[in-house]
């Protein structure tokens, strides 16, 4: 099915299950704890064996020897794999970074041998046996100093990643009011409960690896180029992933190395990586440093934008992007976006929740906020009188569906933000000062081809099939959720398995696209089933009416399990026609935040973020979606950072008791609201998702709640109290 | 995790025993923190003694009014304790401000006294560590030193005591009574119990090969307000950048030992005298000789601030 034209009145539009608030159908094994994630998976083969990942001592050089005797004497050791003697190619065209195999090290724990064992103690015992020497390499460590000189990265066909309209420089001399600030972000780790693991086993020249990743098909894919053999010959099951947040877009080390070990071993391997070795072996988010200058007559319009962005990595490509929200949030006639990076010799840098725009409007947003300070306008009220009619940086291109002002009203309505002291420092409780901030959100509603089959079992019950995955997103139920809308039948007639690259591949879960593309593609089949139904009992699928699990056709009803047993695939691909629009979500976030006001612990009261996204298909997983995000986003502002050792060129912080994450006691109230708004531009669904735009503003709105509380701003994340508390105002 | 075995001693003589007696023996209480050290292969000990048989697990009265805590008496039943909530508030708040209430639930009142640092350059075994491996350096000073200490630190390590509850009991001026090997037993200070690094940093303590502890004694009461803050990066399950153990009498006379600044509760009695006439002076020589980092030094000012905090905190 090609979707190649706005969406029109559809069975959507009088849903009985889609849109409508539904407990996850995979809840209850989650929370009996029977779902079975990857590394728990004792069943699907026998005679696992346990391997046990070693990561390089140093972040740059070369290993000049490895003696693994004395690791291959420990009792119950089976094998160890060794980096410098596979000659794999340990690489797939979508990491930055080499995964495994040969003697150079480009980073800080980079995986440089597998030991394999018949258990898991005695695997990390023998781990602590090999003795590595390296030749040590001075590396590229220092972000900060590396940045002024870094290049212009690709962007868009290689070209150089930057874009204007207009006169900038010349609006900008010219404007009647000036900010010109510089923010930094650090570098954050994904931090997702479930660490990447992977059991690899082959049969033959057959391998099936049990791991954890969002993206099957670029996991099958990948595999084939990093260990040089044909992809076909690889399976991949990943149907429950214990958290992912772009970490586990692309294969890593568990699964190259898990693949290896059990050639080696001649028996299944299961591989984790250990807490530890998560902040430097895997991905990360890159620090950033982002300087925006923003012009503004006095009457607050937008003159004159620009925003540059510097960010590193290791290959000098694929950086963070800060500057992404940036073309198309306000107006203004001269603009200027550019994307710098530096080469790194750090871990690799790749996808983190919302890509560039997370850290971009940690810095675009607070920006927003001094400019209305300066101008003397409400931050609420400066936002709307920028609201574009059409995307100021491509003014020849619409808007699908934005109602970003209506977010910011019923916003500011429903979190009393008329009650905000202008006047920062003003609010006193007791020890506390108190302030309120505000910041919209922008996040581009991408969508990507989706595959799926639909079968009829004969007893009426729809079992649907793809290499979706489910990152605790919520995928199958608003799967199960359009297969019932569209087959007529109750939610528990629909059987929902995904995650196994042996089913057809769909758009998998990355960039905010999975709920929007894997439903139509579910719907696209569904389609498909309909007319393979009426082909075989002699009616028009497409006319016959699907409910309560009938068919009903001019006079004649039928059960749907007269139908007997049939499978139909479909696909949704996306047509040319939308690249005449931006398809974007936009939210509006606010937060109350208290300061103490001896120490400067800021402590987040509540939270409200009012979303737009289209039709919302789960409102329950959607909210959750959406709180989660706001937990990392705060985060994020208030105490997440990947500390940087700039002589051994590591991540010195790298467990959970060093890398703080948000804790309960961090986040009180939360209220998430969507409007009812409908985008025909997306997909027949008209629904977009909502994971990634909940991460894009919160962060914004806690900081400039902490500027409001105190009077004081911070523009260094993530803002902890050694920043400010020396500034706070005298106590009384 | 090295191989080691394994015994469980009837008695606390024969558990101080049995660790005297093998090389590389250590006691083993709730484990929360020597397990998690063992499987890095931070702790390597050839042989743990596990002392949850050994009784010493009540809070008695005793003779003098004052309290005598059982070396194994859980952090969450010390913290919920009647009489310790009543008349050691601030030992119970400093008990429930650390890790987690299944922490608290193993872990025990001795081993939580010999807690060891969190230093981040300690939990890496590829980096140079003097308490770690003893003389391999310090890859801390030079480095990532926000969470560590700002006084009472050498050349050779950095690294902070890290637990709260230790902090409370040093501003109660709690004893802890041990048993050594050959049955004799002593008597700590608990300003003499944890001791600074010097060119030794792998020695936390000053308790000897095989001394265990037995108890915890708490003075009779001394009254006052009770308060224990403790300022962190977020509000709960993070060790402390500083923290304040404060008792403050009616007559505005306080006691107060700090956490989060040193390799132990760091309390100096004489600029205490003068807490509550010129707070900033009192400061200035509680933490006279302090040496802070780039990274750290802002540890001091935050603890004169966390300090008023906390007598505010009794005035509302």
């Amino acid at each position: 099915m090609e979707f190649k034209a706005p969406a029109e009145t559809n069975l959507f539009d009088t849903a009985k299950i889609v849109g409508k608030s539904t407990p996850r159908i995979d809840g209850p094994l989650k929370t009996t704890g029977t779902a079975p994630y990857a590394y728990e998976r004792h069943d699907v083969v026998a005679n696992q064996a346990y391997g046990y990942v070693l990561g390089s001592a140093i972040a740059k050089g070369r290993i000049t020897s490895m003696d693994v005797s004395e690791a291959l004497a420990a009792p119950g050791v089976i094998t160890v794999v060794t980096s410098p003697d596979s000659d794999i190619p340990g690489i797939s065209s979508m990491n930055n970074a080499r995964l495994f195999g040969g003697s150079e090290i480009a980073h800080y724990h980079q995986a440089i041998a597998c030991v394999v064992a018949e258990t898991f103690e005695q695997a990390r015992s023998a781990a602590a046996l090999i003795r590595t020497k390296y030749d040590r390499e001075q590396g590229r460590f220092d972000f900060p100093a590396l940045a002024p000189g870094a290049p212009l990265a690709k962007g868009r066909g290689g070209k150089p990643d930057e874009a204007s309209l207009g006169d900038f420089d010349g609006a900008f001399a010219a404007s009647a009011v000036k900010l010109d600030a510089t923010y930094t972000t650090p570098d954050e780790s994904h931090a997702m409960m479930e660490p990447h693991a992977t059991i690899a086993a082959w049969e033959g020249d057959q391998l099936t690896l049990w791991t954890s990743n969002q993206m099957i098909a670029w996991g099958k894919k990948s595999m084939g180029e990093a260990l040089g053999i044909d992809p076909e010959n690889i399976r991949l099951d990943s149907p429950y992933i214990g958290g992912g947040f772009g970490g586990k877009l692309f294969i890593r080390a568990d699964v190259l190395v898990a693949a290896l070990a059990a050639k080696a071993a001649k028996r299944p391997v299961k591989v984790a990586l250990q807490r530890p070795l998560m902040a430097n072996n895997t991905t990360h988010r890159h620090a950033t440093i982002q300087r925006i200058r923003i012009g503004a007559q006095t009457d607050g319009k937008i003159t004159a934008i620009a925003h540059e962005n510097w960010s590193g990595n290791i290959n000098g490509e694929d950086g963070e992007n800060g500057t992404l929200q940036t073309p198309v949030l306000y107006a203004g006639a001269n603009r200027k976006t550019a994307n710098y990076i530096a080469t790194l010799d750090l871990p690799e840098g790749n996808a983190m929740r919302a890509p560039g725009e997370a850290p971009g409007h940690m810095a675009l947003e607070v920006a927003m906020d001094e400019l209305a300070e300066k101008l003397g306008i409400d931050p609420i009220e400066l936002r709307i009188r920028n609201e574009p009619t059409s995307v100021p940086s491509k003014p020849e291109k619409r808007f699908s569906d934005r109602n970003l002002v209506r977010c910011l009203r019923e916003g500011s309505q429903r979190f009393g933000w008329s009650d905000r002291q202008a006047e920062p420092g003003k609010v006193r409780d007791g020890q506390w000062l108190v302030g309120m901030g505000v910041a919209a959100g922008y996040r581009a509603a991408p969508t990507m081809k989706s595959a799926a089959r639909v079968r009829l079992d004969g007893s009426g019950k729809v079992i649907v099939e793809t290499d979706m995955t489910d990152i605790g997103t919520g995928s199958y139920t608003i799967i199960a959720q359009t297969a019932a809308e569209t087959m007529g039948v109750s939610l528990d007639r629909v059987v929902v398995t995904l995650g196994d690259s042996r089913f057809p591949a769909s758009s998998g879960s990355g960039g905010q696209w999975g709920a929007a593309s894997s439903t139509a593609g579910v719907y696209a089949a569904c389609v498909n089933l309909r007319r393979a139904i009426g082909e075989k009992m002699g009616f028009n699928g497409d006319d016959a009416v699907f409910a309560d699990g009938r068919i009903r056709t001019g006079n004649q009803v039928v059960d749907l399990a007269d139908a007997g047993s049939l499978s139909a695939d479909g696909e949704i691909t996306f047509g040319e026609f939308k690249r005449g629009y931006d398809v974007g979500t936009y939210a509006a976030h606010f937060a109350e935040v208290a300061v103490n006001a001896y120490t400067g612990e800021a402590r987040i009261r509540r939270m409200l973020a009012v979303c737009d996204a289209g039709r919302i298909l789960n409102p329950l997983s959607a909210r959750s979606q959406v709180i989660g995000a706001m937990v990392m986003a705060a985060g994020a502002a208030l105490m997440e950072e990947l500390a940087v050792d700039k002589r051994f060129g590591l991540f010195i912080n790298h467990d959970l008791a060093g890398y703080e994450v948000p804790v309960h006691a961090d986040i009180t109230r939360q209220d998430v609201v969507f409007l009812d708004t409908l985008d025909p531009i997306i997909s027949p669904m008209k629904a977009k998702g909502v994971g990634e735009l909940g991460i894009c503003g919160p962060g914004a709105a806690i900081a400039n709640a902490i500027y409001n509380a105190t009077g004081v701003r911070v523009r260094d994340y993530p803002i902890t109290l050694d920043k400010y508390f020396e500034k706070l105002p005298t106590i009384a | 995790m090295k191989s080691f075995t394994y015994e469980r001693a009837k008695t606390p003589a024969e558990a101080a025993g049995s660790v005297a007696k093998a090389s590389g023996a250590k006691f083993l209480a709730g484990g929360t923190n020597l397990l998690d050290l063992m499987k890095l292969e931070i702790e390597t000990p050839t042989h743990l003694v596990d002392v949850q048989d050994i009784g010493l697990d009540t809070i008695e009265k005793t003779k003098d009014g004052g309290l005598r805590i059982g070396a194994l008496v859980t952090n969450t039943a010390l913290a919920s304790d009647q009489r310790i909530r009543r008349d050691y508030g601030v030992l119970s708040r400093a008990i429930v401000a650390g890790a987690s209430g299944q922490l608290r639930n193993k872990a025990t009142t001795a081993g939580n006294l010999l807690q060891r640092t969190r230093c981040p350059y300690f939990y890496d075994t590829n980096m140079a560590c003097n308490k770690r491996q003893p003389g391999s350096g310090c890859a801390a000073i030079q480095g990532y030193s926000r969470q560590l200490g700002v006084i009472g630190t050498s050349d050779s390590c950095i690294a902070t005591y890290p637990g709260d509850m230790a902090i409370a009991l040093r501003v109660l001026d709690a004893t802890i009574a041990t048993v050594k090997p050959d049955g004799a037993t002593r008597t700590i200070a608990m300003a003499d119990f944890h001791r600074l690094p010097g060119d030794t940093p792998q020695f936390d303590t000053v308790l000897e090969r095989g001394e265990l502890i037995t108890h915890v004694d708490l003075p009779r009461p001394i009254g006052g307000q009770h308060v224990y803050r403790k300022v962190r990066d977020r509000a709960s399950y993070a060790f402390a950048l500083v923290s304040v153990a404060a008792v403050i009498q009616p007559d505005g006379k306080v006691r107060a030992a700090f956490g989060g600044m040193a390799p132990k509760p760091w309390r100096v009695e004489a600029g205490e005298a003068g807490l509550h006439e010129d707070p900033a002076a009192a400061m200035e020589t509680i933490f006279s000789g302090a040496r802070p980092t780039e990274d750290n030094a802002f540890k001091i000012p935050l603890a004169q601030r966390a300090l008023a905090s906390a007598v505010a905190q009794t005035r509302s």
